[in-house]
């Protein structure tokens, strides 16, 4: 058994840092509802996370918290080491946190590459003066950072569609097409809800590979949902079981998938 | 076929990314330009100036203004009339508050000002879209029009309560006024076409126009990717307003020469600038000229077959131009809905391939 306290190599030879989001003791409320019923868990540097659950059990507002779209009404969120303060979306966006979502969020009425270059929004810092003429800043901003995207195209292997307007492309292209967008903004935590969610089992293998490759080769921290088991107990380092807003389990996927109180969520237990 | 991209190969990402990234589109915009300055200004004389180039060079700057903002941006905007009204007047006052000052400076701080009214009255659509920020841009149009009819000293308290352009020379040539020659204000006009349509598609090519375009397609997902959302509205809203007031300052003091707001910047106006950019192409910059030539050229060219050639009477030909003008703008829309500029983009992927069917 492995400690899953501390900093560690894995058997595989990821290193696996520091805690680099905790979330701290997290309720959400929707009016009466109780969305997420006082959470904590943490996040380390470098590791695949993975949060499971059945429908509803608010595994994507518990997402929606950590990106800004949801604000909870108590707990903590701390983000490397910071409590972080109630924050905007795209505040949160530029401290390093990139998201997928469970439907495809793309521009459709642009080409793939302008898609993932809308990724590297943030770092491009031309004023509109100098973009009105297209000189200096603007024009090596440009291409210092097509750079960087060329080079996300290459990993994710959609160099053919490179110019094609995304809402022509088929679903599986676009889940790739989003993950290279989030990709491109070189976050330090990649959220993805549902990568896999509609997929064949070839694409399923596809995007699995693609996440293995995004956290072994950039050192990326992924937080994913995802329904399915078999995926999820592959490729995370550690799980959390929710269900009606709690949190059931905790661990690696073989605790998890010992877990009592897990298996009777997803199974179903008989109540008297 | 010779108009093809295949073999147009690019070797660096500056050659990717520039404005005409095929050959062939390159060679015919120079050749264009080069027959625009040096052709033209020769052979033009009052008639075409007054019926088509001017008011094409006008309305093609107020209509690449408003496909930064309805185009680019997506934000519907019914304001167009009041925004040129706001560049007429600033440049009225402009021009006869500082006569020594040149008209181009003025044309361009009228611009300017117009971009700060576009702002104010861009800032309902932090909270609203579509329908209802259509709604609230009619409040502008209906509010700039009252205003410069109500306030004497907009219009520096003449009798008429219309503005009428001092004369003004660049360079020693007339540009306003009473002695201007047909040459000198087609060369003044174009100078500023070009400039507006080289600064749009910078924009519209780097972060700038991606952020807005962001908006346009998926406002919350523009936000998670970290595009602040009050920034790019505003932004789309003060430059679209920059250049439908230069539009604005340009069809008052160098085209009309005399102006009453609600006749030259009515209702009216902002539909026919918005008729233009639908029917050009939405997000195109190319889309914008061709919407504007086709918005000016259509009824000229009716008018010349039906009283000039057929010999049909007056009254009849400008009915039956509305009618026709109408009819088109509907077959148009049905045909291609996103416009001229898809047109043309679909005859290019279609030309890639030719003559083979696949």
């Amino acid at each position: 058994m492995k400690d899953t306290r501390a900093a560690h190599v894995t058997a595989d030879g990821r290193t696996i840092g520091d805690v680099i989001l905790d979330l701290r003791g997290i309720i959400l409320r929707f009016g009466g509802v109780e969305a997420i019923k006082d959470i904590s868990f943490d996040i380390r540097e470098g590791e695949i996370r993975a949060i499971i659950g059945p429908n509803g059990a608010g595994k994507s507002s518990m997402l929606n918290v950590i990106s800004g779209f949801y604000h909870p009404q108590e707990g903590e969120v701390w983000f490397r080491g910071e409590k972080r303060p109630p924050m905007k979306p795209y505040q949160v966006a530029r401290s390093g946190v990139a998201r997928t979502f469970q439907n495809i969020a793309l521009f459709d009425g642009m080409s793939v590459l302008d898609n993932i270059m809308t990724g590297r929004l943030n770092d491009m810092k031309a004023g509109m003066l100098a973009q009105a003429i297209w000189k200096g800043r603007a024009e090596r901003e440009e291409i210092e950072n097509r750079e960087r995207v060329e080079r996300i195209i290459d990993f994710l292997e959609i160099q053919h569609i490179r110019k094609t307007p995304v809402g022509r492309l088929p679903y599986g292209l676009k889940k790739r097409v989003e993950l290279a967008r989030a990709l491109a903004a070189e976050p330090d935590l990649l959220l993805l809800d549902e990568p896999m969610a509609g997929m064949n089992v070839e694409e399923k293998e596809d995007m699995s590979r693609y996440i293995l490759d995004v956290n072994d080769e950039l050192g990326t921290t992924i937080a994913l949902i995802e329904h399915d088991m078999g995926v999820v107990m592959d490729i995370s380092d550690r799980v959390v079981v929710m269900d009606y807003g709690r949190k059931i389990g905790d661990g690696t996927p073989d605790e998890v998938r010992t877990n009592q109180e897990v298996i009777d969520a997803y199974l179903g237990v008989a109540h008297d | 076929m010779l108009y093809r991209e295949a073999g147009d190969f690019k070797t660096s990402y500056r050659a990717d990314s520039q404005t005409f990234p095929i050959r062939l589109d390159r060679w015919a915009y120079y050749a264009i330009l080069a027959v625009a300055i040096f052709v033209v200004p020769f052979v033009i004389d009052d008639y075409w100036l007054n019926a088509i180039f001017l008011p094409l060079l006008i309305y093609a700057i107020a209509a690449l203004g408003l496909n930064i903002l309805t185009g680019y941006c997506g934000q519907v905007s019914l304001g167009t009339g009041g925004f040129m009204a706001v560049g007429a007047y600033s440049c009225y006052k402009l021009m006869t508050s500082f006569p020594d000052i040149s008209i181009a400076i003025h044309i361009v701080i009228s611009g300017l000002i117009t971009a700060a009214v576009g702002m104010l009255f861009g800032l309902p659509s932090l909270r609203i879209k579509g329908f209802y920020l259509a709604v609230a841009t009619l409040a502008a149009q209906f509010f700039l029009v009252w205003l410069f009819n109500r306030v004497p000293w907009f219009y520096n308290y003449s009798a008429s309560g219309q503005i009428s352009a001092p004369e003004r020379t660049l360079l020693g040539v007339p540009i306003t006024g009473a002695g201007t020659q047909a040459w000198a204000t087609y060369l003044f006009c174009l100078a500023f076409v070009v400039a507006s349509a080289w600064i749009c598609r910078n924009l519209t090519r780097g972060s700038m126009g991606r952020k807005w375009m962001a908006i346009r397609d998926m406002d919350i997902a523009a936000e998670i990717i970290g595009v602040n959302p009050l920034r790019a509205k505003l932004s789309a809203f003060g430059v679209s307003s920059f250049f439908v007031g230069i539009s604005g300052a340009l069809f008052f003091a160098v085209y009309l020469g005399a102006v009453e707001v609600g006749a030259a910047f009515g209702i009216d106006k902002s539909f026919l600038i918005l008729f233009m950019v639908i029917i050009g192409g939405l997000g195109s910059i190319l889309g914008s000229f061709l919407g504007a030539a086709f918005m000016v050229l259509m009824p000229v060219l009716l008018k010349n077959v039906l009283v000039g050639g057929l010999g049909w009477p007056t009254d009849l030909a400008a009915h039956l131009e509305y009618m026709v003008t109408g009819g088109l703008i509907v077959f148009f829309l049905i045909a291609e809905p996103h416009g001229l500029a898809q047109l043309w983009r679909v005859t290019k992927e279609k030309l890639r391939l030719w003559p083979f069917p696949h």
